[in-house]
């Protein structure tokens, strides 16, 4: 018993891991001679390019005027931007009716704090409320029940690219997991029915789909009924959403393990109260990750509404390049709408990155 | 009795408690109710077609398309037909499409290895690429490219590249080279260089796996490729020529344009599929165990060896399905070219053909039908690759 302690000799204390910061430069700049080399290249390009770019971009740049005419500091024309903000926010809506707009953009992160935080007071109320949103702000924003209405076609901006947006989302979440679930059933005919769906959508381009929903779908209704612009493009987006986010339910509904089915079936519940009580909740939680980048990507392909005409964010800012007033800026317009589309995308990935760490950390226990 | 419960239990009841007969009646409800919505369409179509009296069938692809396009890979006698209008916009865009996903995979490696690189520069720099580009949509950056290339001096001040070609806002004009006689021998010396380094290649292995022995594989076949057909041109007295630009009035003479049309749509699909590309190599050659490192480390092999025998090969039967699936972005997001009026498929025969014969049905079907045929082809290849890249299970 008493040798043990002599056959494992006393370690000596560890060495310091502790660089000096000087000794870390060294390493992570000029390590070898590869590195020291493009570590030279890179900070050269940096000195030789990134001052006058932020140069341009801020301090000689104009930020107030009513015309191209009043920038004359020879940077970046902001004043395009501050002197059409309100188009670039909500397109041509009317001013008189623009305080609607401003309800529905200030209740959205509500809504969104009430169906995300799980933590929050008053969930209970706040989800039924989420729940009635979209209603709330279809209707404040096109009319009804007294308010003047207000035709889709003045929508515009950030809003209609809001409204595209989130409509894909609400829209395509239940319509996907009815296609996934119908892709995963045992019924031959539903099954390949789902797939086709699934897999023509997925196979051709978003602009096609628009195409057809701008162009073919006034053939399709009877003759006689006519179909608003905007609602158009919002079937086309939504049922291209729905086969992408099918797809990511499924992943979802294939890492459950068997045991969940077959214990479900064991406690003799029914196919849909099995989805509904033990696979869902399990499933959908797995994939919100999957959710919000698909989310990120339909946000961004809203973009493509200005194609078949409609006054996106992109939209406004395509316009605005070829208005006579402001001819020529495109670099200023382009750089501003990439750095709204940057600020939501940026932010919904970074969320579903802290999504999936949680979710990381939920399984390692 | 046991076979009559059997009987009774294959027999089917019609009652919905029936757990078979229900699934007929739900396929035959899901069946049917499909069927009648396509019959809801198909007669509204019909009947709406016959009120704007839109000609039906695909007469139209054999009359004249009375457009033109700017960019021809093929040249069609006038009048060109709307068919072979088809082919000219397929053709455009099944070439930006293979440009594309050569350089994004190049551009994405590059990228992923930075963003992994020791060098903290070089990793700052892939990341800031990354998380800057991929939150942007790839249209708005297709605009953006195509306003900075339209922004450039006119053609009386071209700025001149290395005095061989000349960049202005009506494109980049590049030397064409001119074959003459006996170009020929120039391109079987070429192919025969290819053959010998390939030989050499297999040899190489061969032997290495007997003796242990390396040969320099890449510089005797570099050596090869650039030395024959070197050879070859000077022993023929120089059958290719380079016919460069010059500057006229207006415009210029000689060489070959690339419009800006064709070069914002490249590069804005590059630099936009090159970030998801690079995501996919950097996280591939992550999931690689930490094992798979220390071993390689263990027996010596260097970083650059380690990367190339341990680390790629394994971390390719990740990447490869992801790949497959951004190949496909990049050929669909290829259709944006609609936007700046490169004549692609949906530019020409999607719009301007749609737009001239008012057949949206059949444009619409041929334009879908011909993107689930690339879909349904890169996968197939994709396919094809990943079970020769797959682990193999004995």
């Amino acid at each position: 018993m008493s040798f043990t302690k002599e056959l494992i000799p006393q370690s000596p204390p560890p060495a310091s891991v502790r660089t000096k910061p000087l000794d870390l430069i060294r390493k992570r700049l000029f390590g070898s001679i590869g590195s020291a080399v493009s570590s030279i290249l890179i900070l050269y390009l940096l000195v030789r390019f990134v001052p006058p770019i932020l140069n341009w971009l801020i301090f000689s740049a104009d930020w107030v005027g009513s015309s191209r005419d009043d920038c004359t500091s020879g940077g970046a024309c902001w004043a395009v931007i501050t002197a059409r903000f309100r188009l670039f926010v909500v397109g041509f809506y009317p001013a008189e009716d623009v305080w609607r707009v401003w309800i529905v953009l200030a209740l959205l992160p509500v809504a969104l704090a009430f169906a995300l935080v799980e933590k929050i007071p008053f969930r209970r109320y706040g989800l039924i409320f989420a729940g009635l949103y979209p209603l709330i702000a279809a209707l404040l924003l096109a009319g009804g029940l007294g308010l003047p209405e207000v035709a889709t076609s003045k929508w515009g901006g950030l809003l209609l690219t809001l409204v595209c947006g989130l409509t894909g989302i609400v829209v395509s979440l239940p319509l996907g997991v009815i296609l996934a679930l119908g892709r995963r059933s045992n019924l031959p005919a539903i099954s390949s029915l789902c797939v086709i769906f699934i897999e023509f959508v997925r196979g051709v381009p978003l602009i096609t789909i628009l195409f057809m929903s701008s162009v073919m779908l006034p053939l399709f209704l009877p003759p006689g009924t006519t179909m608003d612009q905007m609602v158009r493009a919002l079937v086309g987006i939504s049922l291209f959403a729905s086969a992408y986010m099918a797809e990511v339910i499924r992943s979802g509904l294939q890492s459950i393990p068997a045991g969940q089915y077959e214990a479900a079936n064991a406690l003799g519940l029914s196919y849909w109260q099995s989805m509904r009580l033990i696979i869902l909740p399990q499933a959908l939680k797995i994939v919100i990750p999957g959710i919000v980048s698909t989310f990120i990507s339909l946000f961004k392909d809203t973009s493509l509404v200005l194609i078949i005409g409609l006054y996106d964010l992109l939209g406004i800012a395509n316009a605005t390049i070829t208005d006579t007033k402001w001819i020529g800026l495109s670099n200023e317009v382009y750089v501003f709408t990439a750095l709204v589309y940057w600020v939501f995308c940026f932010s919904m990935s970074r969320y579903s990155l802290f999504l999936e760490d949680k979710l990381h950390r939920g399984h390692k226990n | 009795m046991v076979a009559n419960k059997e009987a009774s239990l294959n027999r089917m009841r019609f009652s919905i408690y029936d757990a078979k007969f229900r699934g007929l009646l739900m396929q035959a409800i899901a069946v049917g109710g499909v069927a009648a919505f396509a019959f809801f369409i198909i007669s509204n179509t019909a009947q709406n077609l016959l009120d704007r009296g839109i000609s039906t069938g695909f007469g139209f692809v054999s009359s004249p398309a009375g457009y033109d396009v700017s960019q021809m890979l093929v040249a069609y006698p006038e009048p060109v037909t709307h068919g072979q209008m088809f082919i000219v916009g397929l053709l455009n865009t099944l070439l930006v499409a293979a440009l594309g996903i050569i350089l994004a995979t190049v551009i994405g490696l590059i990228m992923g290895i930075m963003r992994m690189s020791l060098n903290w520069l070089a990793a700052g720099v892939a990341y800031a690429y990354v998380d800057s580009l991929r939150n942007v949509p790839v249209l708005l950056q297709i605009l953006f490219w195509y306003g900075v290339l339209l922004a450039l001096p006119g053609v009386r001040q071209s700025i001149g590249i290395l005095g061989v070609a000349e960049l202005n806002n009506r494109g980049l004009f590049l030397p064409s080279p001119v074959v003459q006689d006996g170009f020929a021998v120039v391109l079987v010396s070429a192919l025969i260089a290819i053959a010998a380094s390939v030989a050499i290649a297999v040899w190489a292995r061969k032997r290495q796996k007997l003796t242990g022995q390396t040969f320099p594989v890449f510089y005797s076949a570099l050596g090869l490729i650039i030395g024959l057909p070197s050879i070859a041109h000077l022993a023929m007295g120089s059958p290719m020529e380079w016919d460069f630009p010059v500057q006229k009035g207006f415009g210029f003479n000689g060489g070959m344009v690339i419009s800006p049309e064709f070069t914002a749509l490249l590069l804005a699909l590059v630099l936009y599929t090159g970030t998801y590309i690079a995501e996919i190599f950097r996280s591939a050659i992550e999931s690689v165990s930490t094992g798979q490192r220390e071993a390689a480390t263990a027996l010596g092999l260097q970083r650059g060896q380690m990367m190339k025998l341990v680390l790629i090969p394994q971390a390719m039967r990740v990447a490869v399905p992801q790949l497959t699936s951004q190949y496909l972005n990049l050929t669909k997001n290829s259709s944006l070219a609609v936007a700046i009026g490169y004549p692609d498929l949906v530019a020409t025969f999607g719009g301007t053909t749609l737009n001239q014969t008012g057949q949206a049905v059949e444009v619409i079907a041929i334009t879908m039908g011909v993107y689930l045929g690339i879909s349904l082809l890169i996968s197939v290849f994709m396919n094809w690759f990943n079970a020769r890249v797959a682990l193999k299970v004995r």
